[in-house]
C-alpha cells in the first residue's frame, strides 16, 4: 500500500526475528530526501537487518517499511527498481569480468543505452583498465569500486551501503567518498551503516545509533562533531566508537 | 531486453557464459557420470546376457544422481559473493529468475546426457540412438531441472546441503525415474510406440504440473 | 468463527477426545477381533485389514492437513497454522511407519515375503520420505522461521506429488501383478461394518493426538517467548 510521503525511507515500529531471535526490536525511522543518514552500532545491533529489510531482501516480521512511500512487502519490485545496494559482499560474478557483469545487471535492471551508461559508472568509479579481467583477479577495493558501479547502474534515488569502508585501500576509500559526494549533490538519498565515526561523520546529516535492535540515539545537523557523536557511542554502547 | 523471458535468458546467457570460463558444473556432471556407469557395471555385474535388461535403469540411476550433484554446484555457485541476494534485488519477476535457473540446468544436464549416452552405447553395447529416446530424455530432464531448481535453493540456504538435495528431490521425481526407466526399456527392446505413451504422458503432466508449482515457490524460498 | 476457534482451543476439548476415543476404540476392537467373522482366503492374519486400512487413511489425512495448513501458513505468516503443519506431519510420520509396519506384518503370511514393491506400500513408503524431508528441512535451516517456510514449501509440492506417484507405481507394476492385494473379495456387511467403525475410531484418535500435540506446542512456543522477553529485558 502506497504511503504519501515524501519521506525517502518511512519505518515504523519494525520487528524483524529470526525464530525467537528480535533482531530488530521495533525501530522508527525517517529519512528525508537528499539526507545522509550514517547508522553506527557495535557488532549485532542491527545495521545489517535494517539495511536489508529496506532493500527487500529480508521481510519484516511486524511494522512497517517504506522506502520512497511504497511497501517494501507489497510493492517490493516498484522499490527494487528505486534503491542501490552495496552491501558487505561484491555481488559480483568472479569468473566474469566487470563488463559482462555489468552488462548483467543493465539488462536486469532494464538500464536504457546500457553501453554507455556502463561507461558512465566505469568512468567515475575509476575501473576503466580493468574490465576486461575477470572479477577474480581484482583486488578488494576495485570490487568494491566495481560493487558501486553496479548498485549506480540505474541511476537509483535511494543508495543503501553496508559497511563500505571496510578493508579498502586508500585509492578505493578516497572514490567511495568522492561518489557519495557526488551522489548527495545531485539530491540523492543515502543510508550507510559503518564503523568508521570519521568517514561516518564526514558527509553526514543524519546520524543514529543502533544498539540491541533499537534506536539508541539519534541527531540531525548540518555538521557533526565526531568527538561528542564518540562521547554518545560509548554512553550507548560501553565501549569506544 | 526486458519481460519475463528476455530477463529469464540473461539468466541463463550468464550461467553459459561462467560456465565457459569455470568448467565447473557440467565438467563435475559428467566425471561424475561417468564414475558411476563404471561403479554400475561392477555393481549389477553387467553381462551380455543381461545388459537388456538393467541398462536402462543403470543410464537413468547415472543421470539422477549426476542431475543431484549438478544442481547442488549450481546454486553453490550463485551463493558465492552472495550473488543470490544480487539476483533478488533485481526488479525481476522471482519466476522469471527461476525460469532462468532452470533453463540453465536443463542446458548443462542434457550437455552432459549427450556425451554420456554414447560412451553409455559403446560400454554396454546398447543402441540408444534411436529417435525415442529423444522425447524421453527431453522430458525426463525437464521433470529432474523443474523440482531440482527449486529443492537445490532450499538446499544451499540449510545447514547440511549435502544431504538436504536427495533427501528432498529423489522421493519427489520417482514418478519421472520411473516412466524415463520403463520408456527406454521399451525402446531398447524394439516394441512399439504405443507402449512409450502413457510413459510420455506422466512425465509430460509431470513436468507441466511441477514447472508452475515450483515456479511459484521460489519466491518463498529465496526470501530472507 | 470465533465460538469455533474457542471451542478448538479449550483446555478440556483433547480430554474429551480421549474418553470418546477410547470408548469407541475398545468397541473397534471387540468388533475386530470378537464379531466380524474369518475371511475365507487369507484367514486370521486379515483381520490386520482393519488397522491398516485406517491408519492410512489417518496418515494421508494428516498429510492433507500438511498441505492445507503449509498454504494457510505462507498465506498469512501467522505461526498457528504453521503449528498445526508441524504436529499433524509428525503424527502424520508416525502413522505413515504404522501403515509400511503393519503393511509388513500382514504381507509375510500372506505373500512370504516381509515386502512387496506393491503399488499402495510402495507409495506409503515414497509418502514415509517426504514426511521424513518435511521434518528435517526443519532442523537443517537456519532458524525456526526459515525452517517454517521451506517446510511448508515441502508440504505443498510434496502432496502435490503423491498422486502422481501412486500413478506412476501402479502403471510399473501392471506389469509384473504383485499378488492379489489387499481388495481380495467384496466386503460383507459385517465387514463393512467393522472398517467404518474402526475408520472412525482412528480418525477420532487423530483428532485427540492433534489437538493435544499442537496445545503442548502452543505452550512451548509461549514459553520460549517469554524467555525471549526476559533475555531482552536483562539485556537492557
Amino acid at each position: 500500500m502506497t504511503v504519501q510521503s515524501d519521506a525517502a525511507v518511512e519505518v515504523r515500529g519494525l520487528v524483524k526475528a529470526f525464530g525467537t531471535r528480535r533482531v530488530l526490536r521495533g525501530i522508527d525511522l525517517r529519512v528525508r530526501q537528499g539526507e545522509f543518514m550514517t547508522l553506527f552500532g557495535p557488532n549485532g545491533a542491527g545495521k545489517s537487518t535494517l539495511l536489508k529489510v529496506l532493500a527487500t531482501l529480508s521481510r519484516p516480521t511486524s511494522g512497517s517499511a517504506h522506502v520512497a512511500g511504497r511497501d517494501v512487502r507489497s510493492e517490493a519490485t516498484e522499490v527494487r527498481r528505486l534503491i542501490g545496494v552495496v552491501p558487505h559482499e561484491s555481488l559480483l560474478y568472479e569468473d566474469l569480468t566487470p563488463r559482462e557483469n555489468l552488462r548483467f545487471y543493465a539488462r536486469m535492471y532494464d538500464v536504457p543505452r546500457a553501453g554507455q551508461r556502463i561507461q558512465e559508472v566505469v568512468e567515475m568509479v575509476g575501473l576503466s583498465g580493468r574490465m576486461d579481467d575477470r572479477v577474480g583477479t581484482l583486488s578488494r577495493g576495485m570490487q568494491q569500486r566495481l560493487s558501486i558501479a553496479r548498485a549506480l547502474l540505474h541511476d537509483p534515488p535511494l543508495l543503501l551501503l553496508d559497511e563500505p569502508h571496510t578493508g579498502l585501500d586508500q585509492q578505493a576509500l578516497t572514490t567511495l567518498r568522492d561518489v557519495l559526494c557526488d551522489a548527495l549533490k545531485r539530491g540523492r538519498t543515502i543510508v550507510m551503516s559503518t564503523h568508521s565515526l570519521d568517514e561516518g561523520v564526514r558527509l553526514g546529516t543524519h546520524a543514529a545509533i543502533m544498539v540491541r535492535g533499537r534506536i539508541a540515539y539519534e541527531e540531525r545537523a548540518e555538521t557533526f562533531d565526531a568527538q561528542a557523536l564518540a562521547r554518545e557511542y560509548e554512553r550507548c554502547t560501553g565501549a569506544r566508537a | 531486453m526486458s519481460g519475463f523471458w528476455g530477463k529469464a535468458t540473461a539468466i541463463v546467457v550468464k550461467d553459459v557464459l561462467a560456465e565457459l570460463r569455470r568448467k565447473d558444473v557440467a565438467a563435475s556432471m559428467l566425471v561424475f557420470a561417468l564414475l558411476l556407469l563404471v561403479v554400475f557395471n561392477f555393481a549389477f555385474d553387467i553381462t551380455a546376457e543381461n545388459e537388456d535388461l538393467l541398462g536402462a535403469g543403470v543410464i537413468w540411476a547415472t543421470f539422477t544422481f549426476a542431475g543431484v550433484l549438478g544442481f547442488t554446484r549450481s546454486f553453490v555457485l550463485e551463493k558465492e559473493k552472495d550473488c543470490l541476494s544480487g539476483l533478488m534485488l533485481c526488479p525481476v519477476d522471482r519466476a522469471s529468475i527461476y525460469a532462468g535457473k532452470m533453463i540453465a540446468s536443463l542446458a548443462f544436464m542434457l550437455l552432459v546426457e549427450a556425451i554420456a549416452l554414447p560412451l553409455f552405447a559403446v560400454l554396454f553395447d546398447l543402441d540408444v540412438f534411436q529417435l525415442g529416446m529423444l522425447p524421453v530424455v527431453l522430458l525426463a530432464t525437464v521433470g529432474f531441472a523443474a523440482v531440482g531448481t527449486l529443492f537445490s535453493a532450499v538446499a544451499v540456504n540449510s545447514r547440511a546441503r549435502d544431504i538436504m538435495l536427495p533427501l528432498l528431490f529423489l522421493p519427489v521425481v520417482v514418478p519421472v525415474i520411473i516412466a524415463a526407466v520403463k520408456s527406454t526399456q521399451h525402446i531398447l527392446a524394439g516394441d512399439p510406440w504405443s507402449e512409450l505413451w502413457s510413459w510420455l504422458e506422466i512425465m509430460a503432466a509431470f513436468d507441466a504440473v511441477f514447472m508452475v508449482i515450483s515456479s511459484y515457490m521460489f519466491e518463498f524460498v529465496t526470501e530472507q | 468463527m470465533n465460538r469455533l476457534h474457542a471451542l478448538l482451543h479449550h483446555r478440556r476439548l483433547p480430554d474429551a477426545l480421549l474418553a470418546l476415543s477410547f470408548g469407541l476404540m475398545a468397541g473397534t476392537l471387540y468388533l475386530i477381533f470378537m464379531y466380524v467373522p474369518t475371511e475365507e482366503s487369507m484367514g486370521i492374519v486379515q483381520r490386520i485389514f482393519y488397522f491398516h486400512v485406517p491408519i492410512a487413511w489417518v496418515a494421508s489425512l494428516a498429510f492433507f492437513i500438511v498441505f492445507v495448513c503449509s498454504i494457510g501458513y505462507l498465506a498469512t505468516r501467522t505461526q498457528g497454522w504453521d503449528r498445526v503443519a508441524y504436529c499433524a506431519g509428525e503424527i502424520g510420520v508416525l502413522f505413515t511407519t504404522l501403515v509400511l509396519i503393519t503393511g509388513s506384518l500382514w504381507a509375510k503370511p500372506a505373500w512370504g515375503t516381509w515386502w512387496e514393491w506393491e503399488p499402495r506400500l510402495t507409495t506409503s513408503l515414497v509418502l514415509w520420505l517426504i514426511y521424513l524431508a518435511y521434518i528435517l528441512v526443519r532442523s537443517y535451516a537456519a532458524d525456526s522461521t526459515q525452517g517454517a517456510r521451506f517446510a511448508a514449501v515441502v508440504g505443498i509440492v510434496g502432496f502435490i506429488d503423491v498422486p502422481i506417484v501412486f500413478l506412476a507405481i501402479r502403471w510399473w507394476r501392471t506389469l509384473h501383478p504383485s499378488p492379489v492385494v489387499f481388495e481380495g473379495g467384496s466386503l460383507t456387511g459385517a465387514m463393512r461394518l467393522t472398517l467404518m467403525i474402526s475408520l472412525a475410531s482412528f480418525t477420532l484418535l487423530f483428532a485427540h493426538l492433534l489437538l493435544r500435540r499442537v496445545q503442548v506446542r502452543r505452550l512451548a512456543d509461549e514459553v520460549e517467548l517469554l524467555s525471549q522477553e526476559i533475555e531482552e529485558r536483562e539485556e537492557l
